[in-house]
């Protein structure tokens, strides 16, 4: 709902800086904008564009080739349900199903609440491990429906805070940096040297 | 209904070769002798670096296809044009458009397995299209429509529901989207980021979802949306003005040329019962490569309002009422042998011209001439000093292939659009390098190698010091350099754009000269005899004689001095005081209501002859649609008036003028043929002829410097402003932005008020009051003002005896 506030604009100058050519922060700097709203706004968009030197619609043509990129708030956590073949074969449809009735929506929105987000996918590469899921990208394998129940159960207790962060944030959590690295002006590559 | 050379719709606009480049435009190197390619079975010479699908064409081959437009880069996006070339693993079907003529190549485009192939392609294209070609503007001249007929299956084996989207959706004021229709030929897109730099449009989402879109809340407000309806090869983009107006076989057409601004686009003109309908682009290699802005794409609109003129008015004590045509002509010549008798010739003046046709403008010059007036000019102080139109003229594709293109004039993109690309893509091509000098940003900045800054009035001192540059002397001295040069500030005299260029010229003596005008036949009206002979002939001169009571009859051809003049107090001092005033003119203007007479004029579309554009090329205008009411042409007034006043101009008719015109006037020798011809094969391209006009001598400038607290003007004109001719088109009247004053963002708070508000503009003379706004555009201490905006009227504080404007601007 909002441009880059001015800790994530920094960071997108800084990232934006390291690149040669302009245009290949595109989807870093895109990256930061999910995790600070949990999606793409609109507002980022343009203001991303204008950081950049492009047009707004460039920004969107480029952010909406990509499925993980939201254009719209979704829930904290953001299921992906396999439902491709393997999956399919051992019970990936009924585990949707079980999903869709335990968590009270259909698949593709989001509880009321803004904690989940359930969508259906095609194959996510883990067809040895089927019937798969994935939480906010991270792989729970061979998930039986008492199983997904329990970890609804501890997502809304705010446990299992370490396996799934927030939604939106794992660009910055598979690069190692802190929560607060926005707000810390050291750059990602002071935070590595740092580690 | 008019004469008509009927064409084949394809043939004239969609995708025809653009033709090889002719000698005139060719300073690359000649190329190499033909590659040999052989298509279906005949050996056909083709160019080096060649596409398949042009030599196919060449060779009479036909080659499907629709997202290939040979003004822009292949992309192989459709498919459709798979041809099958014989290779070292035998044959094997290419994208004929993204695959280059080798030497003894052999292509063959309609074997067994060519045209299954095609057909596939075909079948899967026309799986999610709506087929709703029954309700389809596009229907009848659809490249998708007759090409499924000619090379598609005839059958779809597709059963299954088709995609859906909401449709038509507007992406603009002007363009509707029909996303249904859409193939993803990416022609508009490309046209949008390739051809125009306005990547508004871009393909959003994957696969199965791909659609073009714009971004949320930001129209495709491109001021050449139009051309990528004209290229689109199926219906899903429609123009708002043309929709559900005719079907493509109602339609009649003639090839003319576009007069709203001076680079005369080559067009053509569709009507259908006798109304103009629509304009489409044509390929002229040395002009517009077939494309147009909206402006003159969409400007037919006016001839079709029903506010124009249709019978001649007269001033009487309860204003102007309508008379008929031997009245008013009874009149007109009362009004004239008046004037002479009172103070003879030099009590008349003509103002305007640059409107018409060559021959409108050649037989009032007759007439002026016979009478022996003197006092004319086709431009109202706001045009180019003969000085800079009579340097070696550059043409415009001189200008697109120099190796230093120096701009010294106003926004390209705002007042000659396609002007604008020729030279964007010559920039962009890494041809030429744009080195651009402007007190402020212009559409052209961003393509520019250097753009230099200047606070008006030092343009001359700007371009010396820059000059100086070690980096850009060498450029300069590598030679090859063309200025094009224009009046970049209203609100600053001519002569320091003078100053400035003779500045280029010392650096530079061999550099021709582009000139921006911004009427359509300036330079048509110059030639053919309206130019000012003397200083006391030059508009601003004719307008302050009118003011100080000097001219008992003012005839104004097409002029409105009070939207047009830059000075619109002595406009309008000069109306008030001049004795009487003749208007010709198709629309009231503010400056119409002022005359005692108003005779209705034809306008373009309705009235045929040759027009002449800014590098002097004349080419063919023709008449489509009857005209409205009883409006005439401006040389039959001319004719007429000149056999009641006894005057022998030496013709009568049209036919007549050409000939006249090609028998006196140098260079127009050709001009009977070329009117004759209308404008078909070499006709397109016009006759070259170079323009030399009076010069008349402009005094030195001086210029003051700016006091701290005021704000130096730079007033130029949008490419939608409050132009009859936009207003009167209901497409186009609300895209004119309005008038404000738009300052750098750290001079906001110098003036204590924010974007937005309204704030008193003071000049020495007088004060206006315009809406604020703030923009790193504008350097500090400049303030920008647009000309002539609907609702607003910067003329007001611009007095056109001072070199440069300045004024303070004020909280409310």
């Amino acid at each position: 709902m909002s441009r880059l506030n001015d800790a994530n604009l920094a960071v997108a100058k800084e990232t934006i800086a390291r690149y040669p050519r302009v245009k290949s922060a595109l989807i870093p700097v895109l990256h930061l904008a999910q995790e600070q709203d949990g999606y793409v706004s609109t507002e980022a968009m343009a203001h991303i564009a204008e950081l950049m030197g492009l047009t707004p619609a460039e920004v969107y043509g480029t952010a909406s080739f990509y499925e993980m990129f939201k254009f719209e708030p979704v829930g904290r956590y953001c299921i992906n349900v396999c439902t491709n073949i393997s999956c399919q074969l051992v019970g990936g449809w009924e585990l949707l199903e079980h999903a869709e009735e335990a968590l009270g929506i259909k698949a593709g929105s989001t509880t009321p609440d803004q904690m989940f987000t359930l969508e259906d996918v095609e194959c996510i590469a883990a067809c040895t491990e089927a019937p798969a899921l994935q939480v906010n990208y991270r792989y729970r394998n061979k998930v039986t429906p008492a199983q997904f129940d329990a970890m609804i159960t501890a997502l809304r207790a705010g446990e299992l805070v370490d396996e799934f962060p927030p939604h939106g944030t794992l660009s910055r959590i598979r690069q190692g940096l802190p929560e607060n690295w926005a707000d810390t002006g050291r750059t990602a590559q002071a935070e590595v040297d740092a580690r | 209904m008019s004469e008509e050379t009927s064409t084949d719709l394809g043939d004239l606009i969609e995708d025809s070769e653009p033709e090889a480049e002719t000698s005139d435009v060719a300073p690359e190197p000649e190329p190499d002798p033909g590659v040999a390619v052989t298509i279906n079975g005949r050996v056909h010479s083709a160019r080096p670096g060649q596409l398949v699908i042009d030599a196919c064409a060449d060779a009479g081959a036909f080659v499907p296809h629709f997202c290939y437009h040979p003004r822009m880069s292949p992309v192989g996006m459709c498919r459709q044009c798979l041809v099958e070339v014989d290779g070292p693993r035998g044959p094997m079907m290419v994208v004929s458009c993204m695959t280059p003529v080798a030497e003894g190549q052999v292509v063959n485009t309609a074997t067994p397995s060519v045209k299954r192939a095609q057909e596939g392609v075909l079948e899967l294209l026309l799986a999610n299209h709506p087929l709703d070609c029954p309700v389809c503007d596009k229907g009848g001249e659809c490249p998708l429509q007759d090409q499924a007929f000619s090379h598609g299956p005839g059958e779809s084996r597709y059963l299954e529901e088709k995609r859906h989207y909401e449709k038509p959706i507007p992406i603009s004021d002007l363009v509707y989207l029909d996303r249904e229709r859409c193939i993803l030929c990416d022609r508009c897109t490309r046209f949008a980021d390739e051809v125009a730099g306005d990547k508004l449009i871009h393909f959003i989402s994957r696969g199965n979802d791909t659609q073009v879109m714009t971004f949320p809340d930001e129209p495709f407000a491109s001021y050449f949306s139009g051309n990528t309806v004209q290229i689109c090869p199926v219906g899903a983009l429609t123009a708002k003005p043309y929709r559900f107006k005719a079907r493509p076989w109602d339609l009649e057409q003639v090839e003319s040329t576009c007069t709203t601004c001076s680079v005369g686009c080559r067009t053509v003109i569709q009507s259908s019962r006798d109304e103009l309908l629509r304009y489409q682009g044509v390929d002229s290699e040395p002009v517009n490569w077939g494309w147009l802005c909206d402006r003159g794409r969409f400007g037919f609109e006016s001839a079709n309002s029903d506010q124009r003129l249709a019978v001649p008015l007269i001033q009487t004590d309860a204003g102007l009422e309508a008379t008929s045509w031997s009245a008013a002509m009874s009149t007109a010549t009362e009004l004239f042998t008046e004037a002479l008798n009172r103070s003879g010739p030099s009590g008349i003046a003509i103002l305007g011209g640059a409107r018409g046709t060559n021959e409108d403008a050649f037989a009032w010059a007759r007439l002026a001439d016979r009478l022996g007036v003197t006092r004319r000019d086709p431009q109202l102080a706001d045009g180019l000093a003969a000085q800079i139109l009579n340097r070696p003229r550059a043409t415009i594709a001189e200008a697109a292939h120099a190796k230093t293109v120096i701009l010294l004039g106003p926004d390209l993109k705002e007042e000659l659009p396609v002007l604008f690309l020729r030279i964007r893509d010559a920039a962009e091509k890494r041809r030429s390098r744009i080195l651009e000098f402007s007190p402020m940003e212009t559409g052209m900045t961003r393509y520019a190698w250097r753009s230099e800054r200047y606070e008006p009035g030092f343009a001359a001192t700007a371009v010396r010091s820059s000059l100086a540059d070690p980096e850009i002397a060498s450029q300069i001295a590598a030679g090859d350099v063309v200025v094009v040069v224009g009046r970049q500030n209203l609100a600053e005299s001519d002569a320091v754009t003078l100053a400035a260029l003779d500045a280029i010229i010392a650096a530079a003596p061999a550099a021709k000269v582009l000139p921006v005008l911004r009427r359509g036949n300036v330079m048509g009206a110059l030639q053919m005899g309206l130019a000012p002979r003397s200083a006391e002939s030059e508009a601003s001169q004719i307008l302050h004689a009118a003011a100080d009571g000097h001219i008992d009859l003012l005839v104004l051809l097409g002029a409105d001095p009070l939207a047009d003049c830059p000075d619109a107090e002595l406009a309008r001092r000069a109306l008030a005081g001049a004795r009487r005033v003749i208007s010709v003119d198709t629309f009231l203007t503010s400056s119409t209501a002022h005359a005692d007479l108003v005779l209705p004029a034809a306008a373009y579309g309705e009235k045929a002859g040759t027009t002449t554009n800014l590098e002097g090329r004349i080419t063919p205008v023709t008449a489509k649609v009857t005209v409205h009411g009883t409006a005439r042409p401006d040389w039959m007034v001319a004719v007429d008036l000149a056999a009641r006043l006894d005057q022998d101009l030496g013709f009568n008719d049209l036919a007549g003028i050409t000939a006249e015109i090609a028998a006196t006037v140098e260079g127009c020798e050709e001009l009977e043929a070329l009117s004759a011809g209308r404008a078909t094969g070499t006709g397109r391209d016009g006759i070259l002829v170079s323009v030399v006009v009076p010069e008349i001598s402009r005094a030195s400038t001086e210029v003051t410097e700016r006091i701290s607290y005021d704000y130096r003007l730079v007033v130029s004109r949008k490419l939608y402003d409050n132009a009859t001719n936009t207003q009167m088109a209901p497409s186009l009247a609300p895209l004119a932005p309005g008038p404000c004053i738009t300052v750098n963002p750290m001079d906001l708070t110098r003036i204590g008020a924010e974007e937005g508000t309204q704030v008193k503009v003071i000049g020495a003379r007088s004060a206006t009051v315009l809406t604020l706004a703030a923009s790193t555009a504008v350097p500090r201490g400049l303030a920008w003002v647009p000309f002539n905006q609907p609702g607003g009227a910067i003329s007001e504080v611009i007095d056109l005896d001072t070199t440069v404007t300045d004024v303070r601007i004020e909280r409310l």
